[in-house]
């Protein structure tokens, strides 16, 4: 009887996972000792990070999306029909057809999705850029904005934690490029007492917009947002004005695992070196899943993943365990629209970013084309 | 009864114990407890600082080895 693994889940993580397995796997693909089952809620694969280009028209959106069934190994069996429920004591994954998928190893990789309808009147007020339509909407009101007050609002928890310092500093230079910004003003609010949760990033943000005349409030989280009156609110009792009000909604994990009870928040309890679930030998998690307090980004992902897919093949092969996950995150910083830098950082290490450079903006958009490599596991 | 979460974010550089903490304040009830560990000695200060702010309550900071555990209780 082959081994049975199961995958749910098919964005950057579940995918490298499924790639990095075929590889290492190959003899028992072949011989059938070991099967691999990915559980999908579509069949298209995007590239989420570019869709921070979107609002400013630097992307084209047919870029950012690949069928997922050409990314995927064609020896893993994929099949578009999303997870309903998990069973962990009858190891069975239920989808919303109704058929019922069992597994050895479980490979939970459902990630994360923003949830601007958890606080009033974000959905109605707020722009955001963190899906498709939203990037879309985004844009069309960047096209009418004539000048005014920018609010750029962050929520907690968040994805891609850089993004939104990213979008005050592209923001900044499409307001100068349409001759707009003498009749603008940029106000970033943030959950914490700075301007990001990183140390470094928070000084080195704080002098870019001390130099460029970008507003802040610190000790901001959302209670309100006023579409009418064009107000947001905090829980710490400060109200902004705004005439465009560009938001990082909240996020939550996805409604499979709170129905399936694996976890508060949608996040499942995660040990943080070996990213098996809590209490469990035979499930892993991986990517903004997991409860672990990391950042929810696209490289963690990619490193959790390649773990993964170390430690299952390990498993299988050798019966053996093979490494842990050190808790590394690389993230590139996009300080304008011609120049970036990057921050990386571990269970162990702090941050500590570079000068923002010409060469490092040019590499993350190359990066944004070398993704599908990643996606393959060739990179 | 309250219930006390606990979030193990010793060596966590982002999002951050305090980023941590107030998003976990959102997922539970007022009356619940919510424990954090934290290996940064800034915790101490910028956790209370916070909890004062939103008025939720700190309920007690305690030095254990290599980390710090602070418990917060929603208020509201």
């Amino acid at each position: 009887m082959a081994k049975n693994i199961l995958i749910v889940g098919g964005g950057l993580a579940g995918t490298i996972v499924a790639n990095g397995l075929c590889r290492q796997l190959r003899e028992e693909l072949w011989s059938g000792s070991v099967a691999i089952n990915m559980l999908s809620a579509t069949d298209t694969h995007m590239y989420q990070p570019g869709l921070l280009y979107v609002p400013f028209g630097r992307v084209r959106e047919a870029e950012l999306f690949r069928d997922q069934r050409k990314v995927l190994d064609r020896r893993v069996s994929f099949i578009v029909d999303p997870a309903k429920h998990i069973d962990i004591d009858k190891k069975a994954v239920t989808t919303q057809s109704g058929k019922t998928h069992s597994y050895d190893f479980l490979v939970i990789a459902t990630g994360s999705r923003i949830r601007p309808d958890a606080i009033p009147g974000m959905a109605e007020g707020g722009h955001w850029f963190y899906d498709l339509e939203g990037a879309r909407k985004m844009r069309e009101a960047l096209a009418k904005f004539s000048g005014g007050r920018v609010v750029v609002n962050v929520n907690v928890p968040h994805k891609c934690p850089v993004a939104p310092l990213e979008i005050v500093f592209m923001l900044r230079e499409h307001l100068a490029s349409r001759g707009m910004l003498d009749k603008s003003e940029i106000t970033y609010t943030y959950p914490i007492g700075r301007l990001h949760t990183l140390e470094p990033v928070a000084q080195w943000a704080s002098a870019e917009f001390q130099r460029h005349g970008i507003k802040s409030e610190i000790f901001f989280n959302t209670k309100s947002v006023d579409a009418q009156g064009r107000t947001v609110t905090s829980e710490e009792g400060t109200t902004l004005p705004y005439d465009l009000l560009v938001t990082i909604p909240p996020h939550s994990g996805q409604q499979v695992i709170l129905d399936s009870k694996l976890g508060i928040g949608g996040w499942v309890p995660t040990d943080r070196h070996t990213l098996l679930r809590e209490g469990s030998s035979n499930v892993f998690v991986v990517g903004d899943t997991t409860n672990l307090p990391i950042s929810k980004a696209g490289s963690t992902a990619h490193f959790e993943a390649d773990t993964i897919v170390d430690n299952l093949a390990s498993l299988i092969k050798e019966d053996q365990w093979a490494r842990h996950y050190d808790g590394k995150v690389f993230c590139f910083v996009e300080t304008g629209l011609n120049s970036g830098t990057y921050v990386w950082f571990n269970y162990t290490t702090p941050p500590n970013p570079g000068p923002p450079s010409q060469m490092v903006h040019w590499f993350k958009l190359a990066y944004n084309r070398l993704y599908w490599l990643s996606a393959r596991g060739l990179l | 009864m309250s219930v006390k979460q606990k979030i193990d974010a010793r060596g966590a550089f982002c999002p951050g114990p305090l980023m941590e903490l107030i998003a976990m304040l959102k997922l539970v009830e007022v009356g619940d407890e919510v424990e954090v560990w934290s290996s940064d000695k800034g915790s101490v200060k910028d956790i209370p600082e916070w909890v004062n702010k939103v008025r939720h309550e700190t309920v007690g900071i305690t030095q254990q080895e290599g980390y710090w555990s602070i418990v917060v209780r929603k208020a509201k």
